[in-house]
């Protein structure tokens, strides 16, 4: 294991972009001095303590972190068993975890002279935090969002167009997040000088992964110390939802090598991991590919066709994930399981009626895991699930599910 | 040697420049395009770029990206893209045949086993668009070792200072880039292409082929002038798309060749 020269789990990426065997550049040759340039400019802004003074000050008095550490007192007792923990990211302005991201990468956008910004979306939660944090600098943004996803994400399509952003729906291949993401490296290539692409997860090529897990370790970072105010040590478990993996990276990497953390990424079962592939769980029922410039596990057909994701969360949607993941799957550091869409469903219901917090479904599907485990671990065991983003947007998506009009 | 640098040294003897031409392979069904293939040498084309159909061909524009579609939805296979290769092999030992895609489909299949099948075949050389440089240990440095020619993309956003990352370890030829986008989309212009062809022949004995925005015969015959050949690919894919019968399609492929082969 490349990684293991400081007898840790935080060095990853190498220089050549690997998580072991996963990540690198896999990119056209037309984007790759563009991706060295921004790799150059990550670098000199990560040790630049005016940069995270920016972004501290934006933190606090734009997004509103830190989030809280909130104890869920009565989905404990509901279980019987372990101490839940929620981190509140759900709380943040645009109401996801996608913020943190998104700010870091305008800010090193604006350092490097960009005016044009770009970005995918799923859900439409990075393309809104992506709208918002350009409105709020005063940059032009496109955002690529598939056009079966533009229909059922409606709300969040007004909001991106409020702020001033241009939606440009999808149509190309199947219309979905994968294309989306097509679409923006096909903008990218083509307006290289002005445009910075703003990706909303751990994928892509060198450096995204590492630099869009560093914004989002502020997540894992913050609750570390809340739960040592509050607590007086570690947790025992950590729990978050996984599509291309940011909130779960971001809450795992500060833990990585705290040995006695059990991590658990959640991915989305669909209708359940079978042969009918209707389910977007890349690391339980994939296997390793070449897709958007990284190496990664993903979903794949016997000819190396890449196969569409299904799930009831537009926000997990992808046939691939994060190569740090996949990397901390394959060494065992962390473990991965699946959740159905009833499942989580189930648990989006129990989230509102015992801490009237409507959650999105992304973390639903953290939290159905939960309240699986919960009830057979003792008392003293405290887990941490990453409460990433609010339910609002999926509240039409969840009256159809359950039959309900409204 | 390979089948492509025997064609150069061909070309080069007799003063003419190169005429490449694109075709998915599968498209828009396996028989048609294997037609399509074995009637190229005729039509004039000197290199044969067979695509290998991708889902998510993020280089290229909706042209290419429809005509793998049709090829996916009606079977095609990476296999069955080597087979085309098989058949024209049969019929013709000189024309060289270099298949372009994307990684994942060969990464899938294991490099080592598509080395083997692809020398078998009688391919001579590959284009990948997503193993740039940084990646050459994946399959550009194998690919050498078993006697293909790796044929690398240089763009106009390769710098002096990358062009020789880029140049080092390219054999067969180079094939320039001609704008920032994708295939079939804005139009090369030979005034912005002269001198950026002249830059990289400066620094390889190379040939340097220029593709991307090459769609009438007079485009083809204008930037030829400029470089050492070219290559067209969507301009023959719509017609394919059109549904044009076989033999106007290389009636139009004739058209091409005609006008790169006057440059």
């Amino acid at each position: 294991m490349a990684n293991d020269l400081f007898n840790s789990f935080m060095n990853g990426p190498d220089d050549k972009g690997r998580f072991g065997d996963f990540g690198g550049r896999f990119v056209s040759e037309t984007l790759m001095p563009l991706i060295l340039e921004l790799e150059a400019e990550y670098e000199k802004a990560k040790t630049d303590d005016s940069f995270w003074a920016e972004m501290d000050d934006l933190w606090k008095h734009y997004v509103g972190r830190p989030s809280p550490l909130y104890f869920a007192e009565r989905l404990t007792d509901h279980c019987g068993g372990a101490k839940i923990y929620m981190k509140r990211d759900e709380l943040n302005h645009t109401g996801a975890h996608k913020i943190n991201n998104v700010l870091g990468q305008i800010l090193l956008a604006r350092r490097m002279g960009k005016t044009r910004i770009i970005a995918e979306t799923g859900a439409g939660q990075h393309g809104v935090a992506t709208a918002t944090v350009c409105a709020r600098f005063g940059l032009k943004c496109i955002v690529y969002m598939g056009a079966h996803d533009v229909e059922r994400q409606a709300p969040n399509v007004f909001r991106m167009k409020l702020l001033g952003a241009e939606v440009i729906p999808v149509t190309s291949g199947r219309g979905t997040l994968k294309d989306a993401m097509n679409d923006a490296l096909r903008d990218w290539v083509t307006n290289v000088r002005d445009t910075f692409y703003c990706i909303g997860t751990v994928a892509g090529p060198h450096p995204y992964p590492a630099m869009v897990r560093d914004f989002q370790s502020i997540i894992g970072k913050e609750a570390k110390e809340q739960l040592m105010e509050r607590e007086g040590r570690l947790p025992d478990t950590i729990i978050a939802a996984i599509g291309g993996g940011s909130n779960a990276m971001g809450l795992f990497y500060p833990f990585l090598d705290d040995k006695d953390v059990r991590i658990i990424g959640v991915e989305a079962g669909g209708k359940g991991v079978n042969e009918k592939m209707e389910h977007c769980a890349s690391l339980t029922g994939g296997r390793p590919g070449v897709l958007h410039g990284n190496r990664t596990y993903l979903l794949q057909d016997d000819d190396g066709q890449i196969l569409e994701g299904f799930s009831i969360s537009a926000g997990l949607d992808y046939p691939g994930i994060g190569p740090e993941h996949s990397w901390l799957h394959d060494i065992g550091r962390a473990e991965y399981v699946a959740i159905t869409d009833n499942e989580a469903l189930e648990a989006f219901q129990l989230c509102c009626q015992t801490e009237g917090i409507i959650p999105a479904l992304e973390p639903s599907h953290a939290l159905a895991h939960v309240t699986k485990i919960a009830p057979d671990l003792p008392k003293d065991h405290i887990i941490i699930m990453n409460m990433c983003g609010r339910g609002d947007k999926d509240i039409f998506t969840v009256a159809r599910a359950l039959n309900v009009d409204i | 040697m390979t089948r492509i640098d025997a064609k150069f040294a061909e070309l080069k003897a007799a003063g003419k420049k190169a005429f490449v031409a694109y075709v998915m392979g599968g498209d828009p069904d396996y028989e048609t395009s294997l037609q399509v293939v074995k009637g190229l040498p005729n039509a004039g084309v000197d290199i044969i770029e067979l695509g290998m159909p991708f889902t998510d061909p993020m280089a290229d524009g909706s042209t290419i990206q429809l005509a793998g579609q049709r090829a996916l939805e009606g079977g095609m296979t990476l296999e069955k893209t080597l087979q085309i290769a098989r058949e024209l092999r049969k019929t013709d030992d000189t024309t060289p045949i270099v298949m372009m895609g994307y990684y994942n489909p060969i990464y899938n299949r294991g490099v080592d086993q598509f080395l083997v099948d692809a020398k078998e075949a009688g391919v001579d050389g590959l284009i990948v668009v997503d193993l740039p440089p940084e990646e050459d240990d994946e399959l550009c440095i194998p690919a050498q070792a078993a006697g293909l020619n790796f044929i690398r993309l240089a763009t106009p956003t390769t710098d002096d200072k990358r062009l020789p990352t880029v140049l080092q370890n390219t054999s067969g030829f180079v094939y320039y880039v001609s704008i920032t986008g994708i295939t079939g989309s804005a139009e090369a212009q030979a005034a912005d292409v002269g001198p950026e062809v002249a830059r990289i022949k400066a620094a390889t004995d190379l040939p340097v082929i220029v593709g991307f925005g090459i769609k009438t015969p007079d485009a083809a015959a204008s930037i030829a002038g400029v470089a050492d050949g070219v290559v067209v690919g969507s301009a023959i894919v719509s017609e394919i798309a059109a549904g044009k019968p076989v033999e106007d399609v290389l009636e139009f492929v004739k058209s091409l060749a005609d006008g790169a082969h006057r440059g």
